[in-house]
């Protein structure tokens, strides 16, 4: 097993390079940095040099690269460069920004995925049934719905619902914008009040998008699973059905929704993009939406490189559950 | 399937039926893919004939802020459009879009995947990689990025139609991947059956195999393929429009008109609600329209063994 | 009553999407104590079902009526529990793909172990002992290590053996066997042969296999019952039927196995394909592939009745015909096999 992972970890760094080629390619494509701040009013031939040669965009392109990369190892992961907007440090901002993110999507997606694991198997189980018909509904549905409508939607009920809040005296407890940058203060009971009203929403938009998908796969799954040759053996060495059902199907179904969930859980980053957009979360996907908006290109390239190390990781966990799960995968 | 012997009185003889008619019978058979196909000849039909029978124009010259009634049946907003013609225009666009994307999407992908999966060697690393590697980045970021650069944003500069970029951005930047990446498996795995073995024995060249014996059998996964990029453009390309990234004016596609309006859901909610039920009913047709064909093409029947 | 198995007018009807099928249709027969009854038929005679049936391991979409009387009790119509309380102790059953019929996730002995526990209140230990004594009675060497090994690490026919052991674990008095050995190479069906006389020598229980492969069944079995469209059309002491069957099927299916001895001599497989169960008129479900139809074939289905021999019964109008024919070449159309010279 360990030799399996530091096999993987090898094989990660020349896909970063990868990732990392790919990425200057994206944020080249991107345009050039100064192009509004050219546009805004004329400008003299002597400040636009500076200012080129102040962002290093005076240089080629492999030099640009080359400089930017060797930065990046040691550390140095360049600052935003729009005129006028003040200098902001990339790493320290991604740093901050990811947990901001890491922590509303990771109780998201274990909400979604025990939700969906749930439906899916009570589907399966009794396929055909009202059931059935109404979760399989309800997932159509929501893979419909585009998410920031989901979004839009459940922010204004959550006004709402505060504003009946208010009206029965309980004040408002939903909070609809984002947690302030230094997190909550006062007392445990206070904050747990404020954190909940601050996580309930996103999550919930999460969530909603999210558990479709794993009801989906776990349903489909786990038809499978039920009607596998082993699970009829299983009934006719006469155990019990519930038994049947969780020892012998649901063991097998797991294998293939446990790695989808892994590799889901690779972009679990640039997912909340959306969400964060609506209520006001100062995380990765706000972090992203604005750099291309301002086309800072170090933002970029280091918002990139730490989602591909991130799917990376992801990828590599999904691995050593699924030869964990199946041990068909073990032999090595 | 072998038809049995004919002619006694009785017997029901087991004809043979062409696989086409197996698979159209049992897609008729999903009630939930027929509603899902009307539902979207209706869509494409007011999308499309629509314009021919509704009078009111896209421009800003009518009653502002008005609810839905007779004169206006979906309202108008706040600077004066008719939401019915927008509500046209915006299927009509969110459809173009997603509809461009999945063909050029498809076509991108199945090359490459069945290139891929035939070939092997270092083509199939290549795109391969490429293709595992773009995928870890998220969509939006990804197509954001290149949508960036449809536009500037300045003073006094106008907005300049978009659309087609938009969707072929889309469709080269991410929606081929997961075909190919489908396209690359199930050629793989044809590839090693027996009746490839058998053509080459007999002679067949690359191309011929590949067209005549692999491609046949992966038509099912391409149009499914087909049908579940379309849904996912739908989405991607709304997505790309909220985040003020995407089309822009006078492209109006559903996804941007909601946006335009996500503010106003408590005091003129129509003009959320509409554009929002046309899009999810584009969503609701395809997926159900998709899961019928999967449906058709591999049913999951308890088969009974005698 | 000394039968061990009593099956009566059992029928088996699925409904359909495309209608009511008929898979097995008022099928009656016996199997006495320590006895091996063959059942053959080619794919799709009901065989299977029937097996299922007498499981009770039918899907829900299965309607079941007619008779099986187990020791003397009535299995159809009885509720689930005490229906499970049988399968796997008394009635046990072996399948046909070892590779897909275990469970890949968990280990052999844990497989075992829980067959045995599923109808003996029994702690974990001694469940894993009566495991590796069961590895051990179907001949599977180093059964310790063996038990804590996964499906995939055993070969199709060390697989199969684990799958009887599982089914001898509880001492069934009745083993039925589907198609034991046809997912099998040649050489390790004869290995599973001898382990299920093995088995049998040991805890004398009675097997009923099923199997299309006529050469099993004059190896093992002591009485045959041929299956075809639903229903038995004949039964009787294994070597008195194939020596001298009474059904023009019959005859085609001994006719169609090539067999060394008879190089030169023409191979006669029979015509046509099986019925669609679907809608059966009422005819014998034979007419349309029996070289001896007639009028009467065609009006109205045989009843199965005793013919010239005791204990040999016929499901066809004109068995006095079938009697008198020599062999399955002066039926059937010829065509000729290999030739060494």
């Amino acid at each position: 097993m360990l030799r399996f992972v530091a096999r993987r970890l090898l094989v990660a760094v020349p896909l970063l390079v990868a990732a990392s080629f790919l990425s200057f390619a994206l944020t080249t494509a991107m345009g050039d940095p100064l192009g509004e701040w050219k546009a805004q009013r004329p400008r003299t031939e002597q400040e636009i040099a500076t200012q080129y040669a102040r962002i290093g965009y005076d240089k080629p392109v492999v030099s640009r690269y080359l400089d930017w990369a060797g930065g990046f190892v040691r550390g140095d992961w360049k600052t935003t460069v729009t005129p006028g907007n003040g200098v902001v440090d990339v790493r320290t901002e991604i740093g901050r920004a990811f947990w901001v993110t890491f922590r509303l999507v990771v109780a998201a997606e274990i909400v979604a995925l025990l939700l969906g694991m749930v439906i899916g198997v009570v589907g399966a189980v009794r396929q055909y049934s009202w059931f059935d018909y109404g979760s399989t509904g309800l997932a159509f549905l929501m893979f419909s719905i585009p998410l920031f409508c989901v979004a839009v939607i459940l922010k204004f009920a959550g006004i709402r619902f505060n504003d009946w809040l208010e009206s029965v005296g309980l004040g408002r407890w939903l909070i609809t914008a984002g947690p302030p940058p230094g997190g909550f203060s006062g007392g445990l009971g206070q904050q747990i009040y404020q954190y909940t009203g601050a996580y309930v929403l996103p999550t919930l938009c999460l969530v909603a998008v999210q558990f479709a998908l794993y009801s989906r796969y776990q349903r489909a799954s786990m038809l499978d699973a039920l009607n596998a040759d082993y699970v009829r053996t299983a009934r006719a060495k006469g155990i019990g059905e519930p038994r049947v059902v969780v020892r012998h199907a649901l063991r097998n179904a797991l294998v293939p929704i446990l790695t989808v969930f892994s590799l889901n859980f690779g972009l679990l980053l640039g997912g909340a993009i959306i969400t964060e957009t609506v209520f006001g979360w100062r995380g990765m996907g706000t972090l992203i939406v604005d750099a291309i908006a301002k086309k800072e290109p170090w933002m970029v390239q280091g918002w990139m490189m730490v989602t591909a190390c991130f799917v990376i990781a992801a990828n590599l966990v999904a691995d050593v559950v699924y030869s964990y799960l199946d041990p068909r995968i073990r032999l090595e | 399937m072998i038809s049995a012997v004919p002619d006694v009185s009785g017997f029901v003889g087991t004809a043979a039926r062409s696989q086409w008619r197996t698979v159209a019978a049992r897609f008729v058979r999903h009630r939930a893919a027929l509603v899902g196909l009307v539902l979207f000849a209706l869509l494409l039909a007011f999308a499309f004939v629509g314009p021919l029978v509704w009078p009111k124009g896209l421009d800003a010259v009518y009653d502002a802020r008005r609810p839905p009634s007779a004169e206006y049946p979906f309202g108008t907003d706040r600077i004066g459009r008719d939401m019915l013609a927008q509500t046209i225009s915006g299927t009509r666009y969110s459809l173009q879009i997603a509809l461009t994307v999945a063909v050029v999407a498809t076509a991108l992908g199945v090359v490459l995947g069945a290139l891929a999966g035939y070939r092997r060697g270092w083509v199939d690393a290549v795109v391969g990689r490429t293709v595992d590697l773009v995928l870890c980045i998220p969509a939006l970021v990804v197509t954001a990025v290149l949508a960036r650069n449809t536009f500037t944003i300045a003073p006094g500069a106008t907005t300049r139609s978009n659309w087609l970029a938009v969707a072929l951005i889309i469709a080269l930047l991410t929606a081929w991947l997961p075909i190919a990446r489908t396209m690359r498996g199930v050629v793989l795995s044809l590839r090693e059956k027996e009746f490839v073995e058998a053509a080459h024995a007999l002679g067949g060249s690359t191309p011929h195999i590949v067209f005549r014996h692999i491609l046949p059998n992966t038509v099912d996964v391409i149009i499914v393929s087909a049908t579940v990029t379309v849904a996912q453009a739908v989405l991607l390309e709304s997505a790309l429009s909220f985040i003020g990234l995407g089309v822009r004016r006078p492209d109006a596609s559903l996804g941007l008109i909601i946006n335009e309006n996500k503010n106003e859901l408590a005091t003129l909610p129509w003009l959320f609600w509409v554009p929002f039920v046309f899009i999810v009913l584009i969503g609701l047709s395809v997926n159900f329209i998709g899961d019928g064909l999967r449906d058709a093409f591999d049913p999951r029947q308890k088969r009974v063994r005698a | 009553m000394t039968e061990l198995l009593s099956v009566h007018d059992l029928s088996v009807s699925f409904a359909t999407d495309d209608g009511v099928v008929r898979a097995v249709r008022d099928v009656s027969f016996t199997v006495g104590p320590g006895e091996v009854l063959g059942v053959v038929g080619e794919s799709g005679c009901g065989k299977s079902v029937t097996a299922a049936a007498l499981m009770g391991l039918l899907p829900r979409t299965a309607t079941v009526t007619g008779s099986i009387r187990f020791r003397g009790r009535e299995l159809v119509g009885l509720p689930g529990r005490q229906l499970r309380t049988l399968r796997g102790a008394e009635i046990a059953m072996i399948f046909q793909d070892p590779m897909s019929a275990l469970n890949p996730v968990h280990t052999v002995g844990a497989q075992l172990a829980e067959a045995y526990r599923a109808h003996h209140d029994v702690s974990r230990r001694e469940a894993r002992a009566r495991a590796m004594e069961a590895l051990d009675l179907v001949g599977i060497p180093q059964p310790r290590r063996r038990a804590g090994q996964f499906p995939h690490e055993f070969s199709g026919g060390m697989r199969q053996r684990v799958v009887i052991a599982m089914a001898v674990i509880n001492d069934p008095s009745l083993l039925i066997a589907d198609e034991p050995t046809t997912a099998l190479d040649v050489t390790v069906q004869a290995q599973i042969l001898e382990t299920l006389h093995a088995v049998r020598e040991r805890t004398g229980a009675a097997i009923m296999m099923i199997t299309h492969d006529l050469g099993v069944v004059a190896g093992v079995a002591g009485r045959v019952q041929v299956m075809y469209g639903g229903t038995v059309v004949e039964s009787g002491p294994v070597d008195e039927v194939f020596a001298a069957p009474r059904m023009p099927y019959t005859l085609g299916l001994l006719g169609s196995v090539p067999h060394p001895e008879l190089v030169g001599r023409a191979l006669t497989p029979v015509p046509g394909a099986p019925p669609s169960l679907l809608r059966l008129p009422r005819a014998c479900t034979f007419t349309p592939r029996c070289p001896l139809a007639a009028d009467v074939c065609r009006e109205s289905e045989p009843e199965l009745l005793d013919t010239d021999r005791p204990g040999h019964p016929a499901r066809c109008h004109r068995w006095p015909i079938v009697a008198g024919i020599a062999g399955p070449q002066e039926l059937f159309a010829r065509r000729e096999i290999g030739h060494p010279e």
